[in-house]
């Protein structure tokens, strides 16, 4: 028996998702019907699609929140500070060394997954069977103490920078719509990086072994899992998820120190995706990109600042366990 | 005494005078037993005897606070659990703790997580799936959405995947039916027998327990306070009053040691 307010909200949620799908599609009905000209929806195409765009970046920093949460139950505040570092590991291999493009994003990423170890040891390991609010706290000073770090990094500091990549300046043309390839970049190697962790956690054991101690430590613990030295690994992951965003976001958006503060944002994305679920927080990622793109696109100035916020508010309310949280299911 | 160190030095497990705490609390005080090579072992004891904590210590989850573990003659207690598993010791816990959204499969695959042999481990499967054919046929499925009675297969045949040279087994009947309970005792008995795998099993189950192991220890309070080959143990006057009452042997569950009784 569901109770009349379960069904009012399930009713409610639906018709939220309608008027979503509306808002999506709108201007390609008003298209079809001649009340918009083209290149009107050129430009709503090109927003929605950097909307997409700037939500894969999103969906990367909450997928290493919810990767360090669901094996650590922690929630790490510094994994905005971590895509900082990475985007400064990449202007330093492609901007200061002049590497190629690939071979300087290739050695970026190596060099945030070291970076993210060398945080899990020196910063998490010390703490561990220490209250979960205490390592929270412990992340958010980590996250200043990285802001500072940079800032004093010579060659680094507080200056903005960007990357020269091989994306920057060409466009290409989807229907109406000009898109830039940056975009069109993030977008695909978003896709690629995500197939390429779905291969990694389904397939190899290292990667079923995370899942394992995920689901039950102590089991792990008796499988002779060295359950320790996986949480290393998984900062590892997730400083190289983060770094990947650092280095995709970089070009859009400006290599600066207080680039971190980007968590703000996947924050609410991991929440929306059920904070526990990995596609979760990518479709989470890419929901608040692109109500950030409609919200710039229908609203006046300033609201595309709180569509996340409201979004959040808003499935809160309706759908506590978020969009794709499991209710029904628990662990054994 | 000296024939005691003798026995202690032939045994594939030993513990002398092992004590562990949970904060304050003591749980297991002083306890020795030992496992022979290929041997079967049961510790019997009422609910909160200590029986989990025995295991918990000898793989490493609890440090013991005073004595000695041996295992194959090295010290092991207070090691890492990794390093527990890794000399050849596998842990059935009580309650399953199987990874529930993980597939049989990988269940199965974790419980080989120590091993590199992977020819060996595809051998491995095949042979506890010729064991448990269920869990071939569910191979696909979250362990999850298995019943309770086909979880304590997976964790048995998860602990199996280990190939351990001494298998600790936690309760291994609790919630199963009696015919399901004789079925996975059979194959306890053959996993002994067939392949000389050696067994600490600890049980509320007394019958059952004395039925298939060679020696056994009761437990009170965090103690030892007898212990003697299986068989005579089912002779023992007070065993037989309060652990082996006539025709109550299926229904376990409720019966979950009723009467308590202390032995001096
Ligand atoms: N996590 C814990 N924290 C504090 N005390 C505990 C904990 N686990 C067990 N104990 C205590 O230690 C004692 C032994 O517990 P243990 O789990 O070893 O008993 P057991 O013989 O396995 O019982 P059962 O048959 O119910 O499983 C009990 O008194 C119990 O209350
Ligand atoms: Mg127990």
């Amino acid at each position: 028996m569901t109770s009349w307010t379960d069904r009012l909200f399930a009713a409610i949620w639906r018709g939220l998702i309608l008027f979503a799908a509306l808002g999506v599609l709108a201007p390609f009905l008003l298209y079809a019907t001649g009340a918009m000209d083209a290149m009107r929806l050129g430009f709503y195409i090109q927003q929605l699609v950097s909307g997409a765009a700037i939500g894969c970046v999103y969906a990367m920093v909450a997928l290493g929140i919810v990767l360090i949460y669901k094996a650590t139950e922690t929630i790490n505040f510094a994994q905005g500070d971590l895509l900082m570092v990475g985007a400064f590991l990449s202007f330093t291999t492609i901007g200061i060394f002049g590497l190629p493009y690939a071979l300087g994003a290739l050695l970026a990423v190596a060099a945030a997954f070291l970076f993210g170890i060398l945080c899990e040891r020196a910063v998490i390991r010390p703490l561990v069977g220490e209250p979960a609010f205490s390592i929270v706290m412990v992340t958010i000073g980590l996250g200043f103490f990285l802001r500072a770090l940079v800032g004093l990094t010579p060659g680094w500091g507080t200056d903005t920078f960007t990357i020269p990549t091989p994306f920057t300046d060409h466009t290409v043309q989807l229907g109406p719509a000009i898109i830039s390839q940056n975009h069109a970049a993030i977008i695909l190697l978003t896709m690629a990086l995500c197939g390429a962790l779905y291969l990694f956690f389904a397939k190899t054991k290292i990667g079923v072994a995370m899942q394992a101690v995920s689901e039950n430590q102590l089991a792990a613990h008796y499988m002779g899992i060295p359950v320790k030295n996986l949480f290393t690994l998984i900062w590892g992951l997730s400083a190289a998820v983060a770094g990947v965003a650092g280095l995709l976001l970089a070009p859009i958006a400006f290599v600066h120190s207080q680039m971190g503060f980007i968590v703000f944002k996947a924050l609410p994305a991991a929440v929306l995706g059920g904070f526990a679920s990995l596609p979760g927080a990518i479709v989470g990622g890419l929901i608040v990109g692109i109500a950030e793109a409609l919200a710039g696109f229908y609203l006046p100035q300033g609201f595309k600042d709180v569509a996340a916020y409201a979004l959040l508010l808003i499935v809160l309310i309706v759908k506590p366990e978020g969009i794709f949280g499991e209710s029904g299911m628990k662990k054994v | 005494m000296s024939a005691k160190k003798s026995a202690q030095k032939e045994s594939l497990l030993a513990l002398a005078n092992v004590e562990s705490f949970y904060g304050p609390i003591m749980a297991i005080r002083g306890v020795s037993l030992s496992v022979p090579p290929h041997g079967m072992t049961a510790v019997l004891g009422a609910n909160g005897a200590g029986k989990t904590t025995i295991l918990k210590t000898i793989s490493g989850i609890m440090e013991p606070a005073k004595g000695q573990i041996l295992f194959q003659g090295e010290a092991i207690g207070g090691a890492d659990p990794s390093f527990v598993a890794r000399q050849g010791i596998a842990h059935v816990p009580e309650g399953r703790e199987v990874f529930p959204f993980l597939s049989v499969r990988d269940n199965l695959r974790m419980g080989a997580y120590i091993r590199r042999d992977k020819e060996a481990i595809g051998g491995d499967l095949e042979r506890v799936h010729a064991y448990f054919p269920i869990l071939k046929r569910r191979a696909d499925q979250p362990a999850g959405h298995l019943s309770g009675g086909e979880q304590q297969m997976l964790a048995i045949a998860r602990g199996l995947m280990a190939r351990p040279k001494l298998l600790l087994l936690d309760e291994p009947s609790l919630g199963l039916s009696p015919l399901l309970m004789k079925e996975i005792f059979d194959i306890i008995r053959r996993v002994n027998g067939e392949e000389g795998v050696a067994i600490l099993l600890v049980e509320q189950n007394a019958p059952m327990a004395l039925r298939t192991a060679r020696y056994g220890y009761v437990l009170e309070n965090g103690r030892i306070v007898l212990d003697d080959s299986c068989e005579r143990l089912s002779r023992h006057a007070d065993i037989r009053d309060f652990y082996l009452g006539g025709g109550e042997v299926g229904e376990r569950g409720e019966r979950r040691w009723k009467r308590r009784k202390s032995w001096g």
